[in-house]
């Protein structure tokens, strides 16, 4: 609690840990500011896209339809066409699949092993604890995208290997945050008050802290997300990523790279693309209640 | 202009997030401070009396605006000033000296040039003028090596040197108001008497316009000439400060001045209870042999840190404590900051190991650590923390968490375990309707209520109790009390009631102990805190609690340095 | 002094351990490939005779734990082996691209430091005005723009509409300002775009967080100006913050550097792993690897290092 809180507020204010507001519900979406409400538009559009894009995608994504490479927007394609006359509108569709599906995959992965073994770490024994901070610590030093390199070169970016790479990349730093977030609880007094009572360490996680730490979680793992969508299409990017014939969107910046010169769009708008999704995201989260600190 | 140092009249603060729907927080206040007098501002929580006190400084807090009134300080208009204008109004009119001197104080910069930064950079003063000025200043406050005291950071000075540097850097100006913002409530009360007795010194001498906030009806007596009684953010009462507090004529005054000196009334009656319960005691005592304690602690020795070759830890809290609780008894344990008593809670509890020493309850060795005590032992024992509402999980309901030890302990389940929560409720004077809420929508004081039907529900025999009034206003605290006493006498539950505050402990005890840097100095029945062969220490104690009487300042003890060497190292 | 001493040891020796940890997991992914590093690096049609014998010459036949042993003391001493793709020592390619990796950092920090100190101490000094606003929306946004977009606009509007700088060309010896500038403008710009935000939003929020202490509303409350609070009083406090804002977000710069380096076909120590990456060059790129990790725990390091330092309770112990 700040020093200064003076005698007037002190037995009224909530405990300003986190969580102590984790119950300020329902009222978030009306106070959402207009920076947050754009985000919210932006993710929302890039996942219905992902989910109900190829049942209306006008063509197969590796369908040959113009003989004209790098073609202008026209009503026939909306979006132009490729380095070799596809539909890139098709394309961006199934591509946006693959980016969203991978990264929230590996975002889920990432951030639920994080919390668990934050969680471990707290309640468990100091070997536990000291092995996996020390083995987690050591984890984050090595800069996310150049583990990636490293875990590509061993295994190969097949999609499953993509999906791991992806995660365990950022579950170093989840874990982080889930732990920092469980040790500020586990001085609370009401999880001491826990303990006092006799509650097994198991009690202690899942009922008095974990409800405490979802919220702060969650923001950080839309943060995980973002991180992660650049990531893998900055691997595609480098030809290391998804591998043709399947392509997400930052293999469509890849392949369509000559068209730059000529500034088209086959090349542009799947970086856009990218872009309004990370930057929804971003936006999204900053501006939810409680964000936890930075990644 | 007029003989009036302060004018401030239908003075409106209000919040300012929606426009519609502001909160009134102030509403027409309006008194006047002849130059040379003091005057308080009483009032509990939220009573809005450190907005006003900021609002004569141009200053609101953010979230809030002043919506209407005027603010006069020594013939300016504050509302009025421009923004160099309210800077240069702050740096040479009114002065503020703020709750906590210690977060107060810039931890990065040297405490000289904090105290002279304003007169320098508003060109009151020349930095040598100011820095002598300033040395004056300290060695009229009597702080200690006044020549180089201001050469230190802050974290190298004590708390309350710390208050009376805060004081200088106020007074370096020669400012025509001073603002007291609760001075002397974060200090023990043994340095709070050092510091007051300061303070009220340099008014007299000076002849300083004041304006006193504070809660504490006993420090405001000693001071203030006449008080305004503030209650959500409206005047209740003002007058002279011995009619007002003497003879309360508005029912608000009157319940606080009641809530100040009823404890004395409540520590009466407890008393006689005591002395009641005792001859039943003894009573029984006759048949069988004397009546084993309920709790025994011998040799107790606790701390923090690495522990060393003899097994002591390298910061140790507590040296060589025992005591004893009765069954059916309540034991005040007293101390200081620093003196270890909330680690002999945590002993107790068996969240901290102690080094060395024994417990028992009921005869039976307790377990050093809390993992290792069979459950039983623990439902026996049961603690209530200082913050109600860090005790209490936000994310669950108060059903819920009533709920945990009736399953814990008894296997309680469905409309048993729900008849049992609602009589937990009527026991604490709680409406059965609260089961469903959430502590982030409970008051303070029903919050320590849920916490000690929390600790009832484990039908314990002792409750360990860490400064559970501290954090509460005089009134919520006191019934607080009162539902403690009327708890013990109805159920024959025994506490270690641990507090730094004499009276609250007057009111609930009937045995104490005092702590003094991790040591027993003294302890026995609750008389012995008027004996006048207490230990010096224990007298100490008891003679600084002020007493809402005027006057009592002078008759406070002189001086700390009668206690000896052992004193002086507690100042950090 | 004594107790800072000890106190930078202590971080020394966590990092030298950290870094232990990282050539364990660095050495246990690449040694656990499918395949055999002498088969890929001579390739299908090479004889089980040349595989053996490489085999032997690379101590692939030794057990994990001395092939690791080995390869940390090669590490350490400077000859971490040789590269499978072109036979050169790894030490000798390194010390032709680290330097250049470095410029490019360089000229990176010395352009984006700067400019984000600024831009967050303005934003922190009118908090909640609308330059605040705007930067902090704009940082926000610039964050999660990914770099290959900012290279890639950055070339097509500069490089290829404009001609105002070069793409592609780089005058490595004693290139003429004029050449360094157009050589590295773009480069520099492209990674300066997310981590002058980055480093702004951090120091905006270590800054805000010092007003929100009691001892800037007493500041302001005995007559210190705004700008005076910010930059006497919080931001003195905030040094450890602020050095630990700059050291995270250049640690950014090591994962950007990779799409950049290869975007201009930079020659620096970036370009060389991921080349590393499509031969399976595992020497190469162990040693890369190891080289960015130490980079990012240095970072670190000397946030810790200055935290510690610009702290009076422990300098004045």
């Amino acid at each position: 609690m700040s020093p200064f809180v003076t005698p007037e507020t002190r037995s009224e204010i909530p405990a300003t840990k986190p969580g102590a507001a984790a119950t300020v519900t329902g009222r978030k979406r009306k106070s959402l500011p207009l920076s947050g409400r754009i985000g919210l538009v932006m993710v929302l559009f890039w996942v219905a896209v992902a989910l109900v894009g190829p049942l209306i995608a006008p063509h197969a994504p590796g369908a040959v339809v113009s003989n004209k490479v790098f073609g202008p927007m026209s009503l026939r394609f909306p979006m132009g066409t490729d380095y070799l006359g596809r539909d890139m509108l098709s394309r961006v569709i199934f591509g946006a699949q693959y980016t969203v599906g991978l990264a929230l995959a590996a975002a889920v992965m990432a951030s639920a092993s994080g919390t668990v073994l934050g969680l471990l770490a707290t309640i468990s024994g100091r070997w536990v604890e000291e092995i996996l901070s020390r083995l987690l610590d050591a984890l984050i030093c090595v800069p996310s995208t150049i583990f990636a390199l490293v875990m590509v070169a061993a295994f190969g970016s097949s999609l499953p290997f993509l999906l791991l790479t992806a995660a365990l990349s950022y579950v170093a730093g989840a874990f982080r945050i889930a732990r920092s977030l469980a040790v500020n609880l586990s001085v609370q007094e009401y999880v001491q008050a826990a303990r006092v009572r006799g509650e097994g360490r198991l009690h202690i996680a899942c009922v008095e802290m974990l409800p405490n730490m979802i919220h702060p979680m969650l923001a950080d793992f839309g943060l995980r997300f973002m991180f992660i969508v650049l990531m893998l299409s900055g691997l595609s990017f480098l030809g290391l990523g998804v591998q043709p014939p399947a392509a997400d969107l930052g293999s469509l910046i890849r392949e369509n790279l000559s068209g730059l010169d000529n500034g088209a769009p086959a090349v542009l708008l799947p970086a856009i693309a990218v872009a309004t999704l990370t930057i929804g995201v971003n936006l999204l989260i900053d501006s939810l209640p409680q964000r936890g600190d930075d990644a | 202009m007029s003989s009036h140092q302060v004018r401030v009249s239908n003075l409106r603060v209000v919040t300012s997030d929606a426009a519609d729907r502001a909160a009134v927080l102030v509403k027409d206040v309006s008194f006047t401070i002849p130059r040379g007098e003091v005057l308080a501002l009483i009032g509990e929580s939220g009573s809005g009396k450190t907005t006003v006190a900021l609002a004569l400084l141009g200053h609101t807090r953010a979230g809030c605006r002043i919506a209407g009134g005027s603010i006069e300080v020594a013939g300016t208009d504050v509302l009025a000033l421009g923004s160099r204008q309210i800077l240069d109004h702050r740096r040479r009119r009114v002065a503020y000296i703020a709750q906590s001197a210690a977060a107060a104080f810039n931890p990065a910069r040297r405490i000289m040039d904090q105290v002279t930064e304003t007169t320098v950079v508003g060109r009151l003063m020349t930095r040598n003028a100011a820095r002598e000025k300033a040395v004056e200043l300290f060695r009229s406050l009597a702080l200690p090596d006044p020549h180089r005291i201001g050469e230190r950071y802050p974290h190298q000075v004590s708390g309350g040197q710390l208050q009376r540097l805060l004081a200088a850097m106020a007074l370096m100006s020669d400012p025509e108001l001073v603002i007291f913002d609760e001075p002397t409530t974060a200090l023990d009360v043994t340095t709070q008497v050092e510091v007051l007795r300061e303070f009220k010194r340099l008014i007299q001498e000076r002849g300083t316009t004041a304006l006193y906030v504070s809660h504490d009806l006993a420090v405001v007596a000693q001071l203030a000439d006449r008080v305004v009684v503030l209650n959500s953010g409206e005047v209740r009462e003002s007058g002279p400060t011995m009619r007002v507090l003497g003879t309360p004529t508005d029912s608000y005054t009157r319940s606080l001045v009641a809530a100040a000196t009823g404890r004395e009334a409540v520590c009466a009656l407890r008393r006689e209870v005591a002395i009641a319960a005792s001859v039943g005691v003894s009573g029984r005592g006759d048949l069988s042999e004397p009546l084993e304690p309920l709790l025994s602690v011998d040799g107790l020795t606790a701390g923090y840190g690495k522990v060393d070759a003899e097994g002591f830890p390298s910061a140790i809290a507590l040296r060589d404590v025992s005591l004893v609780v009765k069954r059916g008894g309540a034991l005040g344990v007293i101390g200081e900051s620093g003196s270890g008593k909330s680690t002999l809670a945590r002993a107790l509890a068996g969240i901290v190991a102690p080094a060395f020493g024994t417990l028992r309850l009921e005869g039976q060795l307790l377990e050093a650590r809390m993992e290792r005590r069979p459950r039983k032992q623990l439902r026996r024992i049961q603690i209530v923390f200082q913050h109600a509402d860090a005790a209490l999980n936000p994310a669950h309901t108060v059903a819920h968490i009533l709920s945990r030890p009736l399953k814990l302990y008894f296997g309680m389940h469905g409309t048993e375990r729900n008849e049992r929560i609602a009589r937990l409720l009527d026991l604490v004077h709680l409406d059965r309707s609260m089961a469903a809420r959430r502590p982030p929508e409970l008051s303070g004081g029903q919050k320590q209520r849920v916490n000690l039907a929390r600790a009832l529900a484990a039908e314990p025999a002792l409750i360990l109790c860490d400064e559970v009034t501290s954090a509460l206003d005089a009134a919520v605290g006191a019934a607080i009390l009162e539902l403690m006493a009327e708890l013990r006498r109805e159920l024959g539950l025994s506490y270690v009631f641990i507090s730094h505050d004499v009276s609250a402990i007057r009111a609930i005890c009937d045995e104490v102990t005092v702590l003094y840097a991790g040591q027993v100095v003294d302890s026995g029945p609750l008389r012995r805190l008027d004996d006048p062969a207490a230990h010096p220490y224990t007298r100490l104690l008891v003679s600084c609690v002020p007493e809402m009487r005027s006057g009592w300042l002078e008759d406070a003890p002189a001086t700390l340095g009668q206690l000896g060497t052992a004193r002086l190292d507690a100042s950090r | 002094m004594q107790v800072i001493l000890r106190l930078i040891l202590k971080r020394l020796a966590a990092a030298a351990l950290t870094l232990l940890l990282v050539s364990v997991i660095v050495f246990t992914i690449t040694s656990l490939l499918p395949g055999d590093a002498a088969q890929t690096a001579l390739g299908q049609n090479a004889t089980p005779a040349a595989v053996a014998a490489l085999r032997l010459k690379l101590g692939l036949d030794e057990p994990a734990i001395l092939r690791y042993l080995h390869w940390l003391s090669g590490l350490l001493s400077g000859h971490p082996g040789y590269s499978y793709s072109d036979g050169l020592p790894v030490s000798a390619l390194i010390a032709k691209r680290l330097p250049e990796s470095l410029l490019l950092a360089a000229a990176t920090a010395v352009v984006s430091v700067p400019i984000a100190l600024t831009f967050g101490i303005l934003a922190a000094m009118y908090r909640g005005s609308m330059l605040d606003r705007t930067l902090s929306t704009t940082a926000l946004a610039m964050v999660a723009v990914p770099e290959f977009l900012v290279a890639t606009v950055g070339v097509l509007i500069f490089a290829v509409k404009l001609r105002w700088v070069s793409a592609l060309t780089f005058e490595l010896d004693h290139p003429s300002l004029r050449e360094f500038l157009r050589g590295y403008t773009l480069p520099v710009l492209s990674l300066c775009f997310a981590v002058v935000a980055q480093m702004a939003r951090m120091t905006r929020a270590a800054i805000v967080d010092q007003l929100r202490q009691p001892y800037a509303e007493m500041a302001a409350l005995k007559g210190v100006s705004t700008s005076r609070i910010v930059l006497t009083h919080a931001l003195p406090n905030a040094v450890g913050p602020i050095v630990n804002a700059i050291a995270l977000s250049l640690s950014f710069l090591l994962g950007g550097t990779i799409i950049v380096e290869t975007i201009f076909d930079y020659p620096g120590i970036a370009r060389l792993m991921v080349d590393a990456v499509s031969y399976r060059d595992m020497p190469v790129l162990q040693t890369c690897a190891m080289i960015f990790s130490a980079a990012y725990l240095g970072l670190v390091l000397i946030a810790d290092v200055c935290a510690i330092l610009s702290n009076p309770k422990l300098r004045r112990q």
